[in-house]
């Protein structure tokens, strides 16, 4: 079992309470320019991008970090990539490295990223329409192509 | 504090001026925000007969202490302001993320006072506050506005301005944010291009606290699971409200051709099975506002043909106002002079409305060919496109369009023709319908509207607006047997809805109002003693609604409908042979209040509220 946190982008609304989910379960207050996710609006399109630390098996952040505060670990079931507030010093080479700008300095002098909340993301817990997930990300795949491939069947029966 | 953010910022455009100033904490407490806290302000700070265009009158865009916190769906932000289109007090609630914004910029509201002497726009950026020249962005639509804003402000910044309308100052014009979403009711637009401000932009990083934060996120947490009402989740949801045509057609009281009838028979061409083939993903949820769950808003596009367009809408009172309502069956041209009110920053209800209006003046002989300047007949949707445009950049006929329904039908000798109350166009209920709402329209402080007063929800959805109405009470529609004292147990709660920041559509969808107040208890800290003690706060801010109407110049006789309602019975459908009994409740209904048979507040009423006069 490998747990991550999913996106569904046909599911985003755009209402962008996982930035307001994320916030006050990092810092105690309802703040988006905070969140550890953010979500990109682009309305015209109905299309709304949830964006947040993939958890690298690599990490960009961690492999440019010269104190070394950037660090793999596993959280209920999950892999994921925790900063060490101690050994960080706020060079902010990782939130250059990163190509997702999913890492961020913060005004605190160090840098802050998703820490799956300990294994019980809050932006899943508040997500109503079920945009995101925390789940097994290889069978969630396999759901993924299930369900394509569905989609190629019926379209061939209506053909 | 928490959950407001303890500043107002106040900006004088006359003097070019700006200052904050501390939140008037007892203010706060007893008028909680939004509507309520606005109310109280501009109560204190103008004088309730100035006109309501002139640098005397002043715009407050007030966010409730719920806007920018996790509480479901509280992005919310209230435009309050002297309607011009009404002389009464206009309080005009929008969604999208522009009121959060402002709240993490560090404001609880924005004051804006006088006028400028050229077209200016405000930008807010935490405590940082310009005000910019707007020359360049004058005569823009509000898309193309807030495109333009964004490139030389910051484009993570929130956006509420005016379109051409608001410029013109059409009696309905709007103040549009985050391009898709509407301050709508009361000409709010037209006060803010009065005061010659194309826009405010505003880009905040502070954040929103609470008082009580894992209470808080337990409250949370309970509003959501309260929350999966089927009709509210799923319907909403799938269709946005454009469900509710075909069912308001049934229970007959679809607005007709300017209100003659209940029925329409092209009603399924409009309803919300036709309106999901234009939505960007089908019946899926396409647009969520800040923070909410349910995501009724609409994202459509019309691939081709005549009305090939694309934007946000329609949701059902403009597929009432402009279609049904004007008597067209066709949904691409409603939905295309939804975009256009849109871009052109105007309330689609009054657009609609007053448009029918102008048709049915028509259709009786008593506006020509010639003052019309060509064929104006009920169901042509091109016509309706036409002039709504016409409407908003006051060209030709327009012109008198954009002065609403009640000024055009009289000009041309037929104020009874007017589908209104207190001058505000209706919404797409139609009165006869059901008598508690009825009352409602009839009583509403800011006139003619279905949204301060969700009565119909318990008439004709057999909602109980979180069962602050039990099934004890007369739901029966057609009665008028204790109607009063739903009306104002409604109009009292949906005040502190109004108030919170939160959007009253969660509300209806939630069994249990303790959820609501248990949300605003944590959040604010503040306690309400019960569901009594927080209608009192709504009565509070009701009566002041009320006083300041009076003040303003309205009386008991303008607590009425048109003759229509009152005298014409329903034609057909199963509110057939139907008038408003209103001479049986309005005197219960004062009575109830607290209102001397005049319709004025008593003094006792008034003490017992707190209110100072």
């Amino acid at each position: 079992m490998s747990k991550a946190l999913i996106v569904n982008l046909d599911k985003c609304t755009g209402c962008r309470y996982c930035e307001l989910a994320c916030s006050f379960a990092h810092h105690g207050e309802y703040n988006p320019a905070k969140s550890n996710i953010q979500v990109s609006i682009f309305t015209e399109d109905a299309f709304y991008v949830p964006m947040v630390c993939t958890q690298c098996n690599r990490p960009f952040c961690g492999e440019v970090c010269p104190t070394g505060a950037i660090s793999a670990d596993e959280v209920n079931e999950a892999y994921v990539v925790l900063v060490d507030p101690e050994k960080c010093v706020g060079c902010k080479m990782c939130t250059m490295a990163c190509p997702f700008g999913a890492i961020t300095y913060q005004s605190s002098g160090i840098v802050q990223k998703c820490d799956l909340c300990g294994g019980k993301p809050e932006c899943v817990e508040f997500c109503v329409p079920n945009a995101l997930e925390f789940k097994d990300v290889e069978l969630t795949n396999v759901r993924k192509c299930r369900a394509y491939a569905k989609k190629i069947y019926h379209q061939k029966e209506e053909d | 504090m928490d959950a407001w953010v303890g500043k107002i910022l106040r900006v004088n455009l006359t003097k070019g001026a700006v200052s904050v100033e501390d939140l008037d904490q007892k203010s706060a407490h007893d008028y909680i925000g939004g509507r309520g806290l606005g109310i109280k302000y501009l109560y204190d700070e103008i004088d309730p007969k100035v006109d309501p265009l002139s640098p005397g009158n002043k715009l407050i865009m007030a966010t409730g202490p719920m806007t920018g916190t996790g509480a479901l769906a509280g992005g919310r932000y209230t435009a309050v302001t002297k309607s011009p289109l009404t002389g009464a007090i206009a309080n005009s609630n929008s969604g999208g993320y522009f009121g959060a914004e402002l709240k993490y910029a560090g404001y609880d509201m924005v004051i804006l006072e006088g006028k400028a002497k050229t077209p200016v726009y405000l930008w807010i950026e935490n405590d940082s506050i310009e005000i910019r020249k707007a020359k360049h962005l004058w005569g823009l639509e509000t898309q193309q506005t807030t495109e333009a804003i964004l490139s030389e402000t910051d484009a993570e910044a929130k956006v509420a301005c005016i379109g051409p309308a608001g410029e013109k100052r059409v009696k309905f014009a709007c103040i549009m944010n985050d391009t898709g979403r509407a301050a709508g009711r009361s000409g709010v637009g037209a006060v803010m291009g009065s005061k010659n401000l194309k826009a405010v932009a505003v880009r905040g990083t502070g954040g929103v606290t609470v008082a009580d934060p894992e209470g808080f996120r337990a409250a949370v947490l309970d509003a959501i699971k309260e929350f999966h009402d089927p009709y509210m989740s799923e319907v909403l949801g799938q269709y946005g409200t454009s469900d509710v045509v075909e069912f308001s057609n049934e229970v007959g009281l679809l607005p007709t051709r300017n209100y003659q009838t209940g029925v329409f028979e092209g009603a399924a061409k409009i309803g919300g099975a036709v309106i999901a083939k234009y939505n960007l993903r089908g019946a899926a949820k396409t647009k969520g506002c800040f923070g909410c769950p349910l995501a009724c808003g609409r994202v459509t596009r019309i691939p081709e043909g005549e009305f090939k367009g694309a934007g946000e809408g329609p949701e059902y009172e403009t597929l009432g106002a402009l279609g049904s309502a004007c008597g067209v069956d066709n949904p691409e041209a409603v939905i295309q002079a939804n975009y256009i009110c849109n871009r052109m920053g105007m309330d689609t209800i009054s657009t609609g409305v007053t448009i029918a209006c102008a048709m049915e003046l028509f259709e009786k002989g008593y506006l020509t060919k010639k003052d019309v300047g060509g064929e104006l007949a009920f169901g042509d949707g091109k016509a309706v496109v036409e002039l709504v445009e016409k409407t908003a950049r006051r060209e030709g006929f327009g012109d008198a369009l954009a002065e609403g329904s009640y000024r055009l039908a009289k000009k041309y000798g037929h104020p009874e023709m007017s589908m209104t109350a207190k001058k505000l166009e209706f919404p797409s209920y139609d009165p006869r319908g059901g008598q508690g709402f009825a009352l409602a329209y009839a009583t509403s402080n800011r006139g003619g509207c279905h949204i301060r007063n969700e009565v119909h929800c318990v008439e004709f959805f057999g909602i109980s607006l979180m069962g602050i109405v039990k099934t004890g009470d007369n739901l029966d529609r057609f009665t008028t047997k204790g109607k009063p004292a739903v009306a104002k147990k409604v109009q009292d709660f949906y005040t502190m809805i109004d108030s919170s920041g939160i959007c009253n559509f969660i509300v209806i969808g939630s069994p249990d109002a303790d959820v609501f107040i248990n949300l605003m208890e944590k959040g604010t800290g503040l306690k309400f003693g019960g569901l009594k003690g927080f209608l009192k706060t709504g009565e509070r801010i009701y009566n002041l609604e009320r006083i300041f109407n009076l003040k303003a110049g309205l009386t008991a006789k303008d607590d009425i409908l048109p003759k229509r309602m009152l005298k014409e019975p329903m034609p057909e459908g199963p509110g057939k042979g139907q008038v408003v009994r209103l001479d049986k409740m309005l005197p219960e209904y004062y009575k109830l209040r607290g209102w001397t048979a005049k319709g004025i507040p008593s003094t006792k009423k008034l003490a017992e509220l707190g209110i100072a006069t």
